[in-house]
């Protein structure tokens, strides 16, 4: 599904602000995929999503989605193959638009927009049920302006808008980071069942070790701009965060040293 | 005069009821120039308010619609060809910022200073190097003029009214939503493959037309095309806008019912600028007046921010105490 060969990234380079964010990644995603990424601040995961999303471009590499080489492909082109849910509540929808307005537009992620009818009436009925299964009482707000709406609802939109039109990858970056504990279990539920009942393939970055654990199949760990452990199957299934830990420690021969993984074990 | 030095009281009693006089005989011109500049008015909404981007093309791309007019029309075209043409080089000035602004990646403000800048070339290129040129309501058949300000007013209304009627239409197309969304948050809008620079390039295209068309109108009423006609279009534009929003934001909340709060906003505008030239304010100050009547409007819903965000502190602050 998604083949990362052997990717670098550099930003500013020759400056004194220059900055290896990725320094050779290579990973290779099957089909219903669903692998968590986690690591220090700085580490690369963020990058790397933003390499797949083409935020940034590619010093050296390849990316294929699906066989196709989207390494030079605008972000927006790409657009067409991915879902994406951003860390900021506020990212990933527009404020100003109306719920059924927003989903209006990611119906139509990948294809060209026309002269026709923003939303049909057909559309806003499929609508109202997209919305029902997440438990917000959003569908008989159809016309209420995203701005209005608390960070875990628009982040709960913005993952159906990323999953309504079955993505071939799903990229949620920290997507629960910035929402309270309650909150945040009920988006990565969400997500979890997007996913399944999608059969999508996803990869999520992290900061909390236990949600790393606990989702998906598989499970990798960035370290300086490199994957420095990738478990998955039944070694997956076992994981527990001391062990995690342990690993990182003999895989890149520090301490994890990062406050929010540590604090949120 | 001098009667009236030599009687104080009564002759100022006297000299503001002319001006009173001269206000109420000069009201119809003002609403006719204000639903022109209103015009004007939703092609700097459209960048603006939806696109998020102050787009100070306008200044001169206003003046290119003038000057097209009245070249194509004295060159013996159709008067509606004449507007088309001014409205597509209208379009053309906007492409132009466009391409400044994607393209060679500066920034919106500056791209439209370039464009402006090489459109008072333009613009003295197209006619001839005058620097002003007569379109007289005489020689040919206008559709607006000074000496027929209620056929002007009709005409202009029935132009916002169609005006209207379209952008509404096309704002609520897929087209359309794409260039609300890419106003609105850019990052959303390229994450749900959307061409953020191609609808960026578009909707200055399609504020530019407007405003040229705009600029056509004036030129038709007026009788003539100035090389300065434009000059702080922008800021009338802002005020119309601004003015708009302060009168109308509480009722008008329909798409349609905006874009018309905005052309009353010119038409207030105008009424007001009546107002206090008739009391009295030298016409050379106007200039500076509108900036600072704009620069306020601006600045209070910055304001109210800050002073909400100054109550909440102290509310937190009480809060904290209270624990």
């Amino acid at each position: 599904m998604l083949e990362i060969k052997n990717i670098c990234k550099t930003f500013h380079p020759g400056t004194i602000n220059e900055k290896k964010a990725l320094k050779g990644v290579n990973l290779t995603l099957e089909d219903g995929d669903f692998v968590t990424v986690i690591g220090g601040n700085g580490a690369g995961k963020s990058t790397l999503l933003n390499m797949v999303a083409g935020v940034h471009t590619a010093d050296a590499g390849q990316i294929l989605l699906d066989g196709i080489d989207v390494t030079h492909l605008s972000e927006h082109k790409r657009a067409k193959y991915l879902g994406r849910v951003f860390q900021d509540p506020m990212m990933g929808t527009a404020a100003d638009m109306w719920i059924e307005e927003n989903l209006a537009l990611a119906a139509r992620r990948g294809q060209r927009r026309t002269l026709r009818w923003a939303i049909t009436k057909k559309e806003r009925e499929e609508f109202r049920e997209m919305l029902k299964p997440l438990g917000l009482g959003l569908e008989n707000r159809l016309s209420t302006k995203v701005g209005l709406l608390s960070g875990g609802q628009r982040q709960a939109l913005t993952l159906l808008m990323a999953a309504m039109k079955k993505p071939k990858l799903l990229l949620l970056d920290e997507h629960t980071a910035a929402l309270d504990p309650k909150t945040a279990a009920t988006v990565l539920e969400l997500s979890d069942k997007f996913i399944e009942e999608g059969k999508l393939t996803a990869m999520m970055v992290t900061h909390n070790m236990k949600d790393a654990i606990a989702h998906g199949n598989r499970l990798i760990m960035m370290h300086e701009g490199q994957i420095i452990l990738d478990i998955r199957g039944e070694e997956k299934k076992k994981l527990t965060v001391e062990e995690l830990l342990e690993a990182f420690t003999k895989a890149s021969g520090a301490e994890f040293a990062n406050d929010r993984a540590l604090l949120s074990k | 005069m001098q009667r009236r030095g030599r009687r104080n009281g009564a002759a100022t009693v006297l000299l503001r009821g002319i001006r009173m006089d001269a206000f109420i005989t000069s009201l119809p011109g003002a609403a006719a120039q204000g639903i022109i500049w209103g015009i004007m008015a939703i092609g700097v909404y459209i960048t603006y308010k939806i696109l998020d981007v102050a787009d100070l093309t306008v200044d001169d791309s206003f003046g290119t619609g003038g000057a097209v007019m009245v070249v194509c029309m004295t060159s013996g075209m159709n008067i509606w060809l004449s507007m088309l043409v001014a409205f597509l080089a209208g379009c053309l000035a906007g492409l132009l910022t466009g391409i400044l602004h994607t393209k060679f990646g500066i920034p919106a403000i500056l791209a439209g200073i370039l464009t402006q800048l090489a459109l008072y070339s333009v613009n003295l290129r197209i006619m001839s190097g005058m620097a002003n040129m007569p379109l007289s309501v005489m020689k040919y058949n206008l559709l607006l003029s000074l000496r027929k300000i209620p056929k002007s007013i009709l005409v202009a209304g029935i132009f916002v009214v169609v005006l209207i009627a379209l952008l509404y239409w096309f704002f609520g197309t897929e087209l359309g939503h794409s260039l609300r969304a890419t106003g609105c948050n850019q990052a959303m809008a390229r994450a749900n493959g959307i061409n953020t620079e191609r609808n960026k390039i578009l909707g200055l295209i399609l504020s530019n037309g407007i405003v040229a068309l705009a600029g056509s109108l004036i030129t038709q009423y007026q009788g003539f095309a100035d090389i300065n006609m434009g000059r702080g279009a922008i800021v009338i534009g802002l005020a119309a806008v601004i003015i708009g929003e302060v009168v109308f934001g509480k009722i008008f909340k329909n798409f349609a019912l905006r874009l018309f709060g905005v052309v009353c906003g010119g038409v207030i505008y105008y009424v007001v600028i009546t107002l206090v030239l008739s009391l009295g304010l030298n016409a050379n100050d106007m200039k500076l007046f509108s900036a600072l009547v704009v620069a306020v409007f601006l600045g209070i819903p910055y304001w109210k921010k800050q002073l909400q965000q100054k109550n909440l502190g102290r509310k937190g602050e009480a809060n904290d105490a209270g624990n």
